[in-house]
């Protein structure tokens, strides 16, 4: 257990496992409607105050897993339950559990029916959300990351658009045949090594072909939920038919799970198939920022396009991993909080146009800027972020990507640089039409603008896009120590194949 | 140790459907029988409960107790027990033969109960019939009203079909007799590992298997099982979907057994016949509408799944297969217990009878939707659990392939349980009624849906329990 710090004193971890569930319990014995919503955000505050001594008090000068907890869970299988944050799982907590209150507030209004089965769908999400990243044992990942589907799928499919049940579907339908090949995968991981412990499964000699199928079926589960080109398919349909929570914890939170488990598992676990694959994942990962660019300008659906640009977004933070290079890595991890904080607000901001005007149309949306100047400037200040601006936070990250790119390979970098010129064209596009249009909006009687609750809503997020934008080295220096310890690992396992790497052009 | 405490819970059953044979004489419509046979389902419960950790041989070591047979009876009576308590309303069986409906279903249990318990190939047979036949009476017992008279060709299915596979079964136990001269296990298992190179020796087990594939639904002995899922009344389709396949299985096991570990035929043969089962079941139910049907074919390709366990020969995997289907019973009577409570009249349901659910009541369908995601295997359910240790198991042993394939069907199967959830959650009511549950219903209720959650998040105690069981069996050292 060389792997793990553990923890002395408060069980911070899994108290953020069980809070939330705890709090489910709860409301469904309630019935109240007030009483839900204001719980549910209670709850949610008391988790996000809870996660942040864990930025404190977090060991930037070690790789190992810090605030760490083992119980012996299935003692016959060896199963247990361990738990442990790193500097690539730290972030994505962070995020997660900040994230999930401006949930509750954005959903105060927007949902009407059902209110308690919602949150309650919520607060089993977030217990799920927060496991896949803590969870140091292969099945306790697996379930926790499996179970997370019942409260999505219910999420979009009651309290969806017109096409939920079909969007909904999808969703499952297909991330769940992604990962049942994980599942043998994991299963044989475990028959190779004899443990289910995810540090224990890394830097073993497995041969190449086990490797290969491994990494594959890895591949295949993690692709489709990132989603990667072209597994991309679900996701417009599960973003457009989603309630605004929905779509903004899709994106922000679910989405990172298909990259974080690129980083916490096929990088460290199959490092030799890693780089056997590498060239071909950097090529869809281009394919996907492209195609994510050329789509999005194309569409009128405002969900959609912010949909189609999360594929190009995450296209760039594949990118990033794959390079295999430091500055690739720590920009795809930063790309992926910035991802979670800009994508999230956006959708966010698509749902309050959509309360008002019951329409994610850009044409209903034309020449609101008059009537609602609060809610533009947020709306600017997040399309300029999602189209990577200097001085906004996703500049950084992407600006690491590419540099990282470079390094590695100059024709890869130089197919995605067309990617960040096109964002740039359908945010503009976008933000141009809202704010001006060609014609006054045909309803303005209906266009408030923001009230104090939304405004609370918005602020935080973007105080997080200009301090990542303005000053990124808080968020870069808790990751610094584990990315290097996970390249080492990469690059001890198979000195011999990162030559082959090097000859790519 | 007291003769009466081996037998007691076989000798309180008997008693039981004495003085249900008495009732029937004058109480045609079936109220007080209701009552008698819950007080006896209960007091069956408790006495397997104490009687768990028993030992012991009776009537000339035809018939042995042990933890594996006790256990089993633990389970069946629990079986027993909840689904008298889920049909109490007793809807879809006409008026004139409600006590006779709970004697037979007693016989039938306590031919179950025997079962588990036989060690000797008469005793099993005799034990095997005494719980079929009645089983085949309670099938045509329905109204006809709401049966639409499926019910008649289903029982008739159900009995040729059952003819027919005891009838396989007792040419093989001619086989198996006719090899060594005996009819006991205890003497078979040595004997036949003895003469393991012998095809006669692998053509009898496997004939004498047919019989319990028959019982448990498995490819190709799997026909009666939607006509039947269909035609019985609902109370009686939870019943033979639960309770008869626990025997099923433990007799599965004990015979399992005599085979040699190093046999390479008996694996292959169970292989096909897990993925046939789990192709077929998965495949059929996609399309199917009737909810009842629906869960036929599921439960066929669950008995597939269930396979997984029996083929790899070691006592891990038949202890999984212990747990996999003790799982199944409760989300499968988590099902039947909505689809009772549905349906008004005892009618059958089609899928789109459950639309608006979630208002009608919101308790059966959070309980059918924890029974359908547990169904399809989707974590933290038993369901997961059960067939994660099985693929563990599996590929443990090297079935790669297979575990690949019970991967797939998975998500194929995940599609028919989906609309059922889909259905329950996602849609208006149309005017269909609301659904009145009691206080009981309610308290059955979330005792399944907690047992599904816990089975499932802590395995252990029961894997220990199972684990312990097969070490006691008489084939148990030779694993």
């Amino acid at each position: 257990m060389d792997f793990l710090i553990l923890n002395e004193g408060f069980r911070t971890l899994s108290a953020l496992l069980v809070l939330p569930l705890a709090g489910a319990i709860v409301l469904l014995i309630s019935s109240s409607v007030t009483f839900a919503r204001l719980w549910t955000l209670l709850i949610t505050t008391i988790i996000a105050a809870l996660s942040l001594p864990l930025y404190w008090g977090f060991d930037v000068s070690t790789a190992r897993y810090q605030f760490g907890e083992h119980l012996a869970w299935i003692p016959s299988l060896n199963i247990n339950y361990t738990l442990g944050l790193d500097g690539i799982s730290l972030l994505l907590v962070l995020l997660t559990t900040l994230l999930m209150p401006i949930c509750v507030l954005a959903s105060w209004k927007y949902i009407k029916t059902r209110v308690r089965e919602f949150m309650v769908c919520l607060l089993i999400l977030e217990t799920s959300m927060l496991g896949v990243f803590i969870a140091l044992d292969f099945v306790l990942f697996y379930i926790l990351w499996e179970a997370m589907l019942i409260p999505m799928y219910l999420l979009i499919a009651i309290w969806g658009g017109p096409r939920k049940v079909y969007a909904a579907t999808k969703f499952f339908l297909y991330t769940l045949a992604g990962s049942v090949l994980l599942l043998v995968a994991i299963i044989a991981l475990y028959i190779k090594t004899g443990s289910w412990s995810i540090p224990l499964m890394m830097g073993q000699e497995y041969s190449t072909l086990f490797q290969t199928l491994v990494f594959l079926a890895f591949f295949l589960a993690f692709a489709i939920k990132v989603p990667m080109f072209p597994f991309h398919t679900w996701l417009p349909a599960a973003h457009v038919e989603a309630p605004t929570v929905g779509s903004v914890i899709l994106a922000s939170i679910l989405l990172k799970m298909g990259t974080y488990g690129f980083l916490r598992f096929c990088l460290p676990i199959t490092p030799a198939a890693t780089l056997t694959f590498m060239p071909y994942i950097l090529g869809l990962s281009v394919a996907g920022i492209l195609y994510g660019g050329f789509t999005a300008l194309a569409q009128s659906d405002m969900k959609k396009l912010i949909a189609y640009s999360s594929v190009g977004h995450m296209g760039f933070v594949t990118l990033g991993i794959f390079v295999l290079n430091t500055q690739g890595v720590e920009g795809a991890l930063l790309q992926m909080i910035n991802h979670g904080v800009t994508t999230g607000a956006l959708f966010l901001c698509v749902g309050l146009i959509y309360e008002r005007t019951h329409s994610r149309e850009l044409d209903a949306a034309e020449g609101i800027g008059k009537f609602m100047p609060i809610y533009i400037t947020f709306l600017a200040f997040f399309s300029m972020s999602s189209l990577a601006f200097p001085g906004t936070n996703s500049f950084i990250g992407e600006f690491l990507i590419l540099a990282g790119g470079f390094s590695q390979s100059k024709i890869v970098a130089g197919c995605a640089i067309p990617g960040a010129v096109l964002a740039a064209a359908y945010m503009l596009r976008m933000l141009q039409r809202i704010t001006w249009g060609a014609k006054s909006n045909p309803h303005p009687e209906i266009l408030s603008d923001l009230n104090l609750r939304e405004v609370f809503t918005l602020a935080p997020l973007l105080v997080f896009v200009f301090w990542i934008g303005l000053r990124p080295e808080p968020f870069l220096s808790v990751m610094h120590t584990s990315v290097a310890h996970l390249l080492e690992q990469v690059h001890q396992a198979t000195p011999h194949l990162m030559t082959a790497a090097n000859l790519l052009p | 140790m007291k003769l009466e405490l081996l037998f007691a819970p076989e000798l309180f059953l008997l008693l039981g459907s004495l003085v249900l044979f008495f009732l029937t004489l004058g109480d045609s419509r079936g109220n007080h029988s209701k009552s008698v046979a819950t007080v006896i389902g209960v007091i069956n419960l408790g006495l397997c409960l104490f009687c768990l950790h028993q030992q012991g041989e009776l009537f000339y070591h035809a018939y042995r107790v042990d933890l594996f047979s006790q256990f089993f009876k633990l389970i069946i009576a629990a079986g027993f027990l909840v689904v008298l308590l889920l049909g109490r309303a007793l809807k879809g069986v006409r008026d004139g033969v409600r006590s006779e409906y709970y004697l037979f279903m007693l016989l039938s249990v306590l031919g179950l109960v025997m079962l588990v318990s036989s060690v000797e190939l008469l005793t099993m047979m005799v034990a095997l019939e005494l719980s079929s036949f009645t089983l085949y009476l309670l099938v045509p017992m329905r109204d006809e009203a709401t049966g639409e008279r499926a019910q008649m060709e289903a029982a008739v299915k159900y009995i040729l079909f059952g003819v027919v596979a005891t009838g396989i079964m007792l040419f093989g136990m001619s086989y198996l007799f006719g090899l060594t001269g005996t009819t006991y296990l205890s003497y078979l298992l040595p004997q036949l590992r003895f003469m393991s190179d012998q095809p006669a020796v692998l053509v009898g087990i496997v004939m004498v298997m047919a019989g319990f594939f028959y019982k448990l639904g498995v490819f190709p002995m799997h026909f009666w099982v939607p006509d039947v899922y269909q035609g019985a009344s609902n109370e009686t389709t939870a019943f033979i979907a639960s309770v008869p396949k626990l025997a099923a299985v433990a007799l599965l096991i004990r015979l399992v057994t005599l085979v040699m570990p190093a046999d390479h035929n008996m694996p292959l043969l169970l292989t096909v016949l897990a993925v046939g089962s789990m192709l077929y079941g998965n495949l059929l139910a996609l399309v199917q509408k009737d909810i009842k049907r629906m869960l036929g074919f599921s439960g066929i390709a669950h008995a597939g799944y269930l396979l997984l366990g029996l083929l790899i020969f070691k006592d891990a995997g038949f202890a999984t297969a212990i747990y996999y289907i003790m799982g199944y019973l409760v989300m499968t009577l988590a099902c039947f217990l909505v689809i009772c409570k549905v349906s008004a009249q005892g009618e059958n349901l089609k899928i789109e009878d459950l639309a608006g659910l979630h208002h009608r009541a919101p308790l059966l369908a959070l309980t059918m939707a924890v029974g359908m995601f547990a169904l399809a295997g989707i974590p933290p359910f038993v369901g997961f659990m059960g067939k994660f240790m099985l693929l563990t198991q599996a590929l443990k042993h090297g079935y790669l392939p297979l575990v690949i394939i019970t991967a797939i069907n998975t998500a194929i199967s995940l599609y028919y349980y989906l609309s059922v959830v889909r259905v329950a959650y996602c849609t208006d009511t149309e005017d269909r009624p609301m659904v009145p549950v009691d206080g009981l219903t309610r308290a059955v209720s979330v005792v399944l849906m907690l047992l599904i959650l816990a089975m499932g998040l802590a395995p252990s105690g029961i894997l220990d329990l199972a684990t312990s069981a097969i070490h006691g069996m008489p084939g148990g050292p030779f694993l």
